[in-house]
């Protein structure tokens, strides 16, 4: 409600913006396009003290509206986008970017190229130093899309190939393309930041033609430099590649490791799990265990079988050798008062038997470990299995039994 | 100088030369191939350009303007705002005689015209500006930024300091930067000693010939009437001819970027009665719109209240005298009497009424509701009709009023976030911002033209019809919304063969009221110390005549302490506490 009767120019355009937000919250193109076109006057006062003026306000809402709205076309999205990058001589290179990411959602590759292109010729004395960063991306993306030419050549050309042709003109280009792409992505991805897409691009690029240690070099910098931020994709990149390199395990398990620390419920833990379990070393195998537990604490994994049967194999094997019984301890202590409720309820072994039955063997034969034959979902699930006549199941059974006083060791 | 051409990169117009002669563009030196032929040997290319100065008086300008007067255009601007007032039927004196010779008066009296001798400022002036760009010597000539800085415009000073700065650095004397020949003098002129022109003010005048013509327009109206387009305020320079070209600080003193405030326009009112040594003004009396009886009718009707109340406000208004002509017509230069404001003095009355029936304190109100609510049901519609109408019921007015007001306030306040305030007629502060603000102005219409059409609803340019009613309430309407008819027999009772309200308590506003001179308020009204329904009626009428609740609150307070005088001095004197 309005209790303030002094109305000015400067409270009236914040209540309008206001109204304007409400209605971008909810989605109403029309409403937010009637309060803008309010707003708009704005631009005639200057607002230098603000944070944000309104000629940034009016961009940021205006493509808002003109993306979603159901009458605008692209068209007028692009004049309105031109308009605003007259605008602002301070936010130029941003708005660039900007138009260009939308038009590449749109799927208008070419257009977003020759926008990135007249981004990358701009110049206006001191500003142009300024916005240096945002230049970078500007040929960063520029880069980016050169490398999707350099791939579509490069399919072009192994079709070609197939078909026992070979066309120099198609493989020139491509070569072009390498090199347009290659400079530009090299150059952004030294800059501290989180480049996945150019990442993955450039070492594309550099296994293509032969430069496994360039490649090794990127991707090392790109997940160990301290001055990059924290990012578990780096440390994917880094053992995908190196297992493609076939590089040892011990290489494989290094990488590995920190996205451990970062992501815990990473989908690569299992193999991670898988690599740890095999080997010789005491601390590998320790680290292992750590490992797939870690992974199971998280919701996501409850009903992943495989997950499940890489900490059956390594619980029935610490079990059968009967060494390293602290192992499952140590890891069992922090667990031992909710996994049961989270994992082995009940309804959780009903629900599991229903749907998933080797989900459920490998969950009741680590469930029969740590808690004993006499829990319910093993109860649940063996009894269930022994009736179906599966022979796993009765071997589970008897193995479970076989090693029921686990479960005191364990829980001490 | 000469080129106009916009720049291929920026497309800015700001040119300059390098020392090889050619053109290059400040904005974003883009150097250009083209080459001034001839030389031009007033341009230097220094910072510090020398041209003529726009003090002495030519009647000839390079852009087709002559010279003018500040005064001349507010004269103008009184003039349109007459004429509006003509056009809702004012009677036509009120422009050839009477606001007319307070405007002659005014001229006089402020020395502006009309006297032997112009104030000898103006001399002072042209005499100053023949100068060089040397600002810094003259002590006594101010600077453009103090000059913006005395201005009492709400603008952005902000704005017009980065403009003085960009302007101070190409321009000469820039103390007379404005397109009238005075502008710069009237924002350095002392307050205190004549009163200054400014827009508000404009309405003051309009406010005072209207209440010296007795016309009836309350000022709460007359102001809505402005915020409503009906009378030219906003941008009323676009209607200054041709001729009289407007920029530099004449802006500071035309445009206004905010809503005129009644407290403000009613004080400068009773300052210009008084400056212009004013009679008494003619009486108000009863037969008089602006007599507390008459008002009163009208609120109760637009507040959808029983026509019956109209009988106690008038009682209220006749046991405290404010019904009296001395009490009502202005005297000007009185400082001793309390100036009126008639329409909260009336609706204040109603609410004092609707308290001492009502109480109005969140539980009686509600409890006579359901009172009149039984006996409503009881009664067959024949009894009501021949009983005069059936039973008011608070609760059910609450309901009817409070739907309705909702509605409408929620459609003000999208309209103020909607209003547009900017006109087509562009506002530069120099001649070199010129291009820039054509630039933004093509712009914004561009962008007005864009997202005007993905609105969806059609964008109606019409104003509403002026009205002085904003809430109606029809008789005729059958769903019972209407209020007017209905008796306040379940509220009353008859005591020694008069008839008295039912409810035998009253609470005060205020114990005490505060010294109206020292902090500027009778009393301090915080909504959540007093009854939701206080609140609400006092909303009601908030709204109805767009001012602050407070402002409402406090001529309650008058009215009580009128109508109360003998009972609080004698409680006050026996120390007892009164229900607050």
């Amino acid at each position: 409600s309005s209790n303030e009767h002094k109305l000015n120019f400067k409270k009236s355009k914040e209540a309008c913006l206001s109204y304007i937000q409400d209605a971008l919250l909810q989605k109403q193109w029309k409403r937010a396009a009637e309060f803008l076109t309010c707003y708009v006057e704005s631009l005639e006062k200057d607002y230098s003290r603000e944070h944000i003026g309104p000629s940034e306000m009016i961009w940021r809402i205006g493509t808002e509206i003109l993306w979603h709205h159901s009458q605008s076309s692209m068209k007028e999205f692009n004049c309105f986008m031109e308009q605003m990058k007259t605008l602002g001589v301070k936010r130029y290179l941003k708005v660039c970017l900007e138009h260009v990411f939308h038009l590449l959602c749109d799927g208008q590759i070419d257009e977003a190229y020759q926008n990135l292109s007249l981004a990358e010729s701009w110049r206006f004395g001191e500003q142009t130093a300024i916005q240096d960063k945002e230049m970078k991306l500007v040929q960063a993306y520029r880069g980016l899309l050169d490398y999707y030419s350099w791939s579509k050549q490069k399919n072009i050309l192994l079709e070609q190939g197939e078909d026992g042709f070979s066309d120099l003109a198609v493989e020139q280009e491509m070569h072009g393309y390498f090199r347009k792409a290659a400079v530009n992505l090299k150059e952004i991805i030294k800059i501290p930041g989180v480049w996945d897409i150019f990442v993955k691009c450039y070492v594309d690029l550099l296994e293509f033609y032969g430069d496994h240690n360039e490649a090794r070099q990127v991707l090392n910098e790109y997940a160990y430099n301290s001055k990059f931020p924290a990012n578990p994709n780096a440390h994917v990149y880094l053992y995908q590649f190196l297992k493609r390199q076939r590089e040892p395990k011990k290489s494989l398990i290094s990488a590995l490791k920190i996205l451990h620390d970062i992501v815990p419920s990473h989908e690569l833990m299992i193999d991670f799990n898988t690599m740890l379990q095999k080997s010789k070393k005491r601390k590998k195998r320790r680290l292992g265990l750590e490992v797939i537990f870690a992974a199971l604490d998280y919701a996501g994994w409850k009903e992943n079988a495989k997950a499940w049967s890489c900490l059956a194999r390594q619980v029935k094997q610490i079990v059968i050798s009967e060494k390293h019984l602290d192992w499952i301890k140590q890891e069992w202590n922090s667990r031992k008062d909710w996994w049961p409720a989270f994992h082995f309820s009940r309804y959780l072994a009903k629900r599991n038997w229903q749907e998933d039955k080797s989900l459920s063997y490998e969950k009741a034969l680590v469930a029969g470990i740590l808690l004993g034959k006499g829990c319910k979902y093993f109860k649940y699930v063996s009894h269930q299995g022994c009736k179906a006549q599966l022979k796993r199941f009765r071997m589970l059974k008897k193995f479970v039994n076989r090693h029921n006083l686990v479960y005191l060791k364990i829980s001490g | 100088r000469d080129f106009n051409e916009r720049c291929a990169q920026c497309s800015e117009v700001n040119w300059g030369l390098t020392d090889g002669g050619r053109f290059y563009c400040r904005s974003c030196h883009n150097v250009t191939e083209r080459t001034r032929e001839v030389v031009n040997t007033d341009f230097i290319t220094n910072s510090r350009v020398q041209t003529i100065s726009k003090g002495s008086r030519k009647q000839e300008k390079n852009d087709g303007g002559s010279e003018w007067y500040i005064c001349e255009g507010f004269q103008l601007v009184l003039k349109k705002q007459v004429e509006a007032l003509e056009a809702l039927g004012v009677c036509p004196q009120m422009k050839d005689e009477i606001l007319c010779n307070f405007w002659r008066c005014y001229l006089q009296k402020s020395k502006q015209a009309y006297c032997k001798r112009p104030a000898p400022e103006t001399v002072k002036t042209s005499s100053v500006c023949e100068s060089s760009t040397d600002m810094d010597s003259d002590p006594e000539r101010p600077s453009l930024l103090h000059l913006l800085s005395l201005s009492e415009s709400e603008g952005d000073l902000q704005t017009d300091c980065s403009f003085a700065s960009s302007v101070s650095k190409v321009s000469e004397s820039t103390s007379v930067y404005s397109g009238s020949v005075d502008g710069s003098l009237y924002l350095m002129k002392n307050q205190k000693e004549k009163l200054r022109m400014t827009m508000p003010m404009t309405l003051s005048f309009c406010y005072m010939a209207l209440l010296w013509v007795r016309e009836p327009i309350t000022l709460s109206e007359l102001l809505r009437y402005v915020v409503e387009g009906h009378i030219p305020y906003l941008n009323v320079f676009q209607h200054f001819p041709e001729k009289m070209k407007l920029c530099g600080l004449d802006l500071k003193i035309f445009c206004v970027e905010s809503w005129p405030v009644y407290e403000e326009v009613f004080n400068q009112m009773h300052e210009l009665a008084t400056f212009l040594d004013l009679p008494r003004f003619p009486d108000i009396t009863e037969s008089c719109f602006l007599h507390p009886d008459m008002l009163c009718m009208k609120y109760l009707m637009e507040a959808n209240l029983p026509d019956e109340l109209h009988i106690w406000t008038c009682r209220v208004v006749k046991k405290i005298g404010i019904g009296e002509v001395d009490f009502l017509t202005l005297v000007p230069g009185n400082k001793s009497t309390r100036k009126v404001k008639y329409d909260v003095l009336a609706v204040a009355v109603i609410v004092v009424v609707l308290k001492l029936l009502f109480l109005l304190d969140d539980h009686y109100e509600w409890l006579l509701s359901e009172y009149a609510e039984e006996r409503n049901k009881n009664n067959t519609e024949v009894y009501i009709f021949y009983s005069g109408g059936p039973y008011f019921e608070f609760k059910k007015w609450y309901e009817v009023v409070k739907h309705c007001l909702d509605v409408k306030q929620k459609k003000l306040d999208e309209e103020r976030a909607k209003y547009l305030w900017r006109c087509e007629k562009p506002l530069f502060y120099s001649v070199k911002n010129k291009s820039k603000v054509l630039k933004r102005r093509q712009m914004v219409v561009n962008l007005q033209n864009q997202f005007g059409k993905l609105s969806g609803s059609v964008q109606c340019a019409e104003k509403p019809n002026p009205s002085s009613f904003q809430l109606s309430w029809s008789e005729k309407n059958t769903d019972g919304s209407c209020f007017h008819g209905h008796s306040l027999k379940g509220v009353l009772q008859e005591k020694r063969g008069l008839l008295t309200a039912m409810n035998p308590d009253y609470w005060l506003c205020t114990v005490k009221l505060c010294n109206e001179k020292l902090c500027g308020h009778l009393a301090h009204y915080k909504e959540a110390e007093f009854p939701q329904s206080y609140h609400f009626v006092l909303g009601l009428f908030s709204f109805l005549l767009r001012v602050q609740p407070s402002y409402i609150h406090d001529e309650v307070c008058m009215i009580e302490h009128k109508l109360f005088n003998k009972k609080l001095y004698k409680k006050l004197k026996y120390n007892t506490v009164l229900r607050s």
